[in-house]
C-alpha cells in the first residue's frame, strides 16, 4: 500500500540521489537546501503560501516537497522526462505543491505581493542574482511603501550577481521600508530566527548567506 | 458616455457588489475610478500590475487590470504570458487607447498589434466592443467567470449597438455575395462603405476565440471574404482561412498596416490614412472585387 511518509532532513540526500541518479554528489552544496528545509519544517503554517521564484535548480525544492509528503517520492525517479511532473523548472499546473510555475526570473515576488494583498501570509524565495531583474524592485518598492506586512521574502545570497549589491542587498529593502535580517543560510536556528523577526507591520526580508556560487 | 466612462462606472459598481472583484491599476484611470480597499494602484509599475493581478487570482479573487494599451499588454507581455497564462490564472485586462485614439500622442501610446500578440498566447478571450453597451455586456460576463479575458476599448464607436454573441449577420446579400466581416468599432464605416453593394455584412465583438462556425454560416456559398479589423491588418486572417479551409476562398484583410506611422493629428486622420474610413474600405473592396484580366 502506498503511504505518504514524512521524512527528515537526513533523508534529503537519499531523495536527491533518487532524483538525479547521482550518488557521489555533495548535496549540502545546494544553495537553497537548508532554507527550504527550515521553511517547510519550522516556519510555514497550514494557511501560509510559499512561492519559489528562483525556479532554476529545483532539485532541493522537490526533495523537500517529497520529504514533507507534498509530492510522491516516486515522482522523483523520472525527473525531467517527457511524462514527468517534475521538470528543470517547476510547473504549478503539473505539481500544485509548487505554488507557482517559475524559471523566468523576477516573476515570483510580484505575484507574492498580489497574494499578500488579500491578507494571506506569503513567503517567496528569490536569488541574489535574480534581483537583477527590475520587476522585483517594482514589488519591493510598492510592498515597502504600503507596509505589506503579510509578505516575507528570503534571498538566497550566494553572491552570484555579476555587479553585486554594494552594502548588502538588504540595504535596498530597508530603504524601501522593509525589515531585514541577514542570517547564516546553513544554520537552521539562525534561519528560523531570521524569519521570526518579522513584525507583521511591514514586509520582511531574510537574506540567507551561503557559500559563493561555484 | 464613451466606453471608458462606462467601464469606470461598471468597475466601481463591481467593487461594491462583488467581494471577489479587485481592481489593479498603474496610475492610468486612477482619477476616474473610486478609491476602494480592493482598488490597488501600484504606481507606474506595469510588470507589477500584472503580477499583482495574478497573485490576487491565486487567492481566488477576480482581478481587473486597466491601463493604456501599450502599458497593459506590451510592456508586461511576459507577465501576461507567465503570471497569468502559464500559472493558469484568470484576469480581465481592459485597455484604453486602441490603435490610434492617441493620434497626437504618437507611436509610444499606440498599439495596433495588441490583439495579435494577445491572440498569440493560448486561452485568451478577446473582446473588441464597438459600443458602450457591448462593452458592458462583455465586461459583466467576464466578471462572472474565471477566464483570461482581454477587452479592448476605443474612443471610436458605432452608431448603434449590436446584440448577439459570436458572428452576427446584419445584412444578407444575394446567393454567393461576398461576405464582409466587421470587427468592433469598424462597423459604422463598413456599413457606409457597402450600403449599395451586394454583400453580406456580418459583425463580431469577439475575435478570439474566433467563431469559425458562425463564419461558415455567414459565408454560405460565397467565394470572397473581406475582413475589416480596427487593429493590425490580418490579425484574424488565419482564423478565417482555417474556418474555410475546405472551400476555395479569397480573403481581403483590411486593418492598420504594419509600419512605423510617423504622424500625429487626429484619430479621424489616422483612420483615413489607414484606409479604415468608409471611403478607404470601399476603395479596397472595389479593387478586390474587380476582375483582374491579367
Amino acid at each position: 500500500m502506498a503511504t505518504i511518509t514524512t521524512l527528515g532532513y537526513d533523508d534529503l540526500p537519499g531523495l536527491l540521489t533518487r532524483l538525479t541518479g547521482d550518488e557521489k554528489h555533495d548535496w549540502s552544496s545546494l544553495s537553497t537546501l537548508d532554507v527550504l528545509w527550515v521553511l517547510h519544517d519550522r516556519v510555514l503554517g497550514p494557511d501560509d503560501r510559499f512561492l519559489l521564484s528562483k525556479g532554476h535548480g529545483p532539485a532541493a525544492f522537490y526533495a523537500v516537497l517529497a520529504a514533507k509528503g507534498l509530492i510522491p517520492v516516486d515522482a522523483l525517479e523520472d525527473f525531467g522526462s517527457f511524462t514527468s511532473t517534475l521538470g528543470y523548472h517547476p510547473d504549478r499546473v503539473l505539481v500544485p505543491a509548487a505554488g507557482i510555475g517559475s524559471g523566468s526570473l523576477g516573476h515570483g515576488l510580484p505575484i507574492a505581493a498580489g497574494a499578500a494583498l488579500t491578507g494571506r501570509r506569503v513567503y517567496c524565495l528569490v536569488g541574489d542574482a535574480e534581483l537583477d531583474e527590475g520587476s522585483n524592485w517594482e514589488a519591493v518598492q510598492y510592498a515597502g511603501r504600503i507596509g505589506l506586512g503579510s509578505l516575507n521574502v528570503v534571498v538566497i545570497d550566494n553572491h552570484s550577481s555579476t555587479y553585486h549589491w554594494p552594502g548588502g542587498v538588504e540595504e535596498r529593502f530597508v530603504l524601501e521600508g522593509w525589515s531585514a535580517v541577514r542570517c547564516d543560510g546553513r544554520d537552521h536556528g539562525s534561519i528560523e530566527q531570521a524569519f521570526a523577526a518579522a513584525t507583521g507591520e511591514r514586509p520582511h526580508v531574510v537574506v540567507a548567506d551561503v557559500e559563493d556560487k561555484r | 458616455m464613451n466606453m471608458r466612462g462606462r467601464f469606470y462606472a461598471l468597475a466601481g459598481e463591481a467593487l461594491e457588489d462583488d467581494a471577489r472583484v479587485a481592481l489593479v491599476t498603474a496610475e492610468i484611470g486612477v482619477g476616474e475610478l473610486p478609491a476602494h480597499p480592493r482598488h490597488f494602484n501600484v504606481g507606474i509599475r506595469e510588470q507589477l500590475m500584472i503580477g499583482v493581478a495574478a497573485g490576487l487570482a491565486l487567492e481566488g479573487m477576480r482581478p481587473v487590470a486597466h491601463s493604456y494599451t501599450p502599458f497593459l499588454v506590451e510592456r508586461p507581455y511576459e507577465q501576461v504570458k507567465v503570471d497569468l497564462g502559464h500559472q493558469d490564472l484568470g484576469a480581465i485586462l481592459v485597455s484604453t487607447g486602441a490603435s490610434y485614439d492617441a493620434a497626437r500622442g504618437g507611436r509610444t501610446h499606440q498599439a495596433p498589434e495588441d490583439v495579435a500578440i494577445v491572440a498569440a498566447l493560448p486561452g485568451w478571450t478577446i473582446h473588441v466592443p464597438g459600443h458602450p453597451d457591448e462593452l458592458e455586456r462583455v465586461f459583466r460576463r467576464a466578471l462572472g467567470n474565471d477566464d483570461r479575458v482581454y477587452i479592448r476599448m476605443s474612443e471610436e464607436q458605432n452608431a448603434a449597438r449590436v446584440d448577439g454573441d459570436g458572428i452576427v449577420v446584419l445584412r444578407r446579400g444575394e446567393k454567393a455575395a461576398p461576405l464582409v466581416l466587421a470587427v468592433g468599432p469598424t462597423l459604422t464605416e463598413t456599413l457606409a462603405a457597402t450600403a449599395d453593394l451586394d454583400v453580406t455584412v456580418a459583425y463580431t465583438v469577439t475575435p478570439r476565440p474566433f467563431d469559425r462556425e458562425g463564419l461558415r454560416d455567414a459565408f454560405g456559398h460565397a467565394r470572397d471574404v473581406v475582413l475589416v479589423e480596427p487593429y493590425l491588418a490580418g490579425t484574424s486572417t488565419a482564423e478565417v482561412a482555417a474556418a474555410l479551409a475546405d472551400r476555395p476562398t479569397r480573403i481581403l484583410s483590411i486593418g492598420v498596416p504594419l509600419g512605423e506611422f510617423r504622424h500625429y493629428g487626429t484619430p479621424a486622420e489616422h483612420r483615413a490614412a489607414h484606409g479604415l474610413d468608409a471611403r478607404g474600405i470601399r476603395a479596397s473592396i472595389d479593387r478586390f472585387l474587380t476582375p483582374n484580366d491579367r
